[in-house]
């Protein structure tokens, strides 16, 4: 494996992108699943899908949009996504999670309008939905360090602030932070790391690489930078044994990363139980 | 002349059509500790969130440290605690070492890392509401009258001048209400930190408190606990009703 990934081009983008998804996604995961937002980048992952396949559509149909990388309009599509869940959200006050099926069925009903169009991308697709190890291109690997260095700076500065914003909102609001604008920004930079993430895990599972790792750390962890390590060491995990097994069996990596991380998720979950069973055997 | 630390001038507001809070005028000075009482659907929390300027009123303006609310830039001075059950997120994987810390986000601003001495400040934070022994703890294996505790332990870091509390005591047992009360009173005698509460443990609340603010939409009474007995039975039926009824207590009366 490790002479393969030496000789081949496509070998080293997709594990160089592999591993930097391994770290962003579960960092921002974290700060997703303790706001209660895990849902959004469902939506925000579904309206991804409309723009690439809008953007493979124009590529077939408009000369000299061919080569144009379909991640573009698909970055494009996913920060509009994260902007319109922010407007619906406000509008229905007492209803925000009105703003997640409507958005995600929005990008599904895109999408498949797009699909119909063109004919014949059908294998293009199925790497966009469910990730591929063979078709990340270098320049694919450069968008998603773009997007990594722009999450990395986001999360060091406002590291704080998301903290306490996550932790209780009222509070933080009262503290005089700009609560809206952070919130904001954070919705940007989920937008992005799910469209930089989906070549590699693909778009339909993209939202459970951001989640799952949290979910499987946030049973054995008391800190909350416990939990961002443990999440990120979980997403590593799950990535590499993910695309080592894809590359081997010739599976998509999309479903070969998220039944690795539901397979490490069952794992501490047994282990918690046996630890549990065994204070109480203790105390009894 | 020094400001009051909160002047409330004429303030109105409504949520959507229903009159919330009717002209009301009430001043904060250096010290004081004010019980806020009402009944139900009085406006207590619409008054505490306009104070915070978590909402804007309709009508009025507030000062605070002698500056209007909306240029008022140090939002440090003001430390809050809301009710607990309204508030986090209680599954939070955090301990409270990091929520105590998380007070001090304002004072440190934009940009900036947490200070070196965030440890310190932490522990002497805790040792003020006696829960320095919990700074490894996770936040969400403690009990309610400990968690809120810690969220004023996460105020007090700061160094606040005013203390503002959302029905604090709710969630909380019975039993420790009291020593809840005991410790917001040594705060407020031993550190100087005025105290802004709204509450229904009346009862509780009265030895420690020194003023009271009557309101239901409008303001009925505002003055010294010891004040209160004056008010006419007119007024006091207009504040909380038919079921209202005057107990004798010490310095004074209460409802």
């Amino acid at each position: 494996m490790i002479e393969a990934i030496f000789s081949y081009e496509f070998l080293q983008n997709a594990f160089a992108a592999g591993l930097i998804i391994g770290v962003i996604a579960p960092l921002l995961g974290v700060f997703i699943v303790v706001r209660r937002l895990s849902l959004i980048a469902d939506a925000l992952s579904h309206v991804t899908l409309a723009g690439i396949a809008g953007s493979l559509y124009l590529s077939q149909s408009v000369a000299s949009l061919a080569l144009l990388n379909p991640l573009f309009l698909g970055i494009a599509a996913s920060v509009g996504g994260s902007m319109l869940i922010e407007r619906l959200r406000s509008l229905y006050k007492h209803y925000q999670e009105l703003a997640i099926p409507i958005i995600l069925s929005a990008g599904i009903g895109f999408g498949a309008i797009f699909i119909s169009l063109a004919e014949g991308f059908s294998s293009d697709l199925f790497g966009y939905l469910f990730g591929s190890v063979s078709a990340v291109s270098r320049e694919d690997l450069f968008i998603v360090m773009g997007v990594a260095i722009v999450v990395l700076v986001f999360v060091f500065i406002f590291f704080k602030e998301l903290f306490v914003l996550s932790f209780d909102d009222e509070y933080a609001r009262a503290s005089g932070l700009p609560a809206k604008w952070i919130h904001f920004m954070f919705m940007i930079v989920t937008a992005l790391v799910i469209a930089g993430s989906m070549r590699i895990v693909g778009i339909l599972l993209v939202s459970s690489l951001m989640t799952i790792p949290v979910a499987t750390a946030m049973r054995v962890t008391k800190s909350f930078k416990q939990t961002i390590f443990l999440s990120i060491a979980f997403g590593e995990i799950s990535v590499i044994t993910g695309l080592v097994s894809a590359f081997y069996l010739d599976l998509a990596p999309g479903g070969t990363i998220v039944v690795t991380s539901i397979f490490l998720l069952l794992l501490v979950l047994a282990y918690k139980k046996i630890m549990v069973s065994r204070k109480k055997g203790a105390i009894a | 002349m020094v400001a009051p630390l909160i002047d409330i001038q004429d303030i109105s507001f409504e949520y959507e059509e229903t009159k919330a809070l009717d002209h009301i005028s009430m001043k904060v000075e250096e010290g004081d500790f004010l019980a806020i009482l009402g009944p139900n659907g009085s406006g207590k929390s619409t008054l505490l969130k306009i104070m915070l300027g978590l909402i804007k009123p309709s009508k009025g303006k507030i000062e605070l440290f002698g500056v209007d609310s909306k240029s008022f830039k140090n939002r440090e001075w003001i430390g809050y605690v809301s009710q607990k059950s309204n508030s986090f997120n209680s599954g939070f994987p955090a301990t409270v070492k990091e929520v105590v810390a998380g007070g001090l986000v304002k004072k440190t601003g934009l940009f900036h890392r947490m200070p070196k001495k965030t440890y310190e400040q932490v522990v002497e934070a805790l040792e003020a509401v006696s829960m320095e022994a919990f700074i490894d703890r996770s936040i969400s294996e403690l009990s309610g009258g400990q968690q809120q505790r810690i969220f004023i332990a996460r105020a007090l870091i700061a160094k606040p001048k005013v203390l503002i509390l959302d029905e604090p005591t709710v969630g909380i047992d019975h039993e420790n209400v009291q020593a809840f009360y005991d410790m917001l009173a040594r705060l407020n005698q031993d550190k100087n930190i005025t105290m802004v509460l709204v509450t229904h443990d009346v009862d509780t609340v009265t030895d420690r408190i020194t003023h009271v603010a009557c309101l239901n939409q409008t303001i009925h009474f505002h003055g010294y606990k010891e004040q209160l007995h004056t008010m006419s039975d007119e007024k006091r039926e207009a504040w909380y009703g038919h079921s209202v009824r005057k107990i004798h207590h010490i310095g004074g009366s209460h409802t």
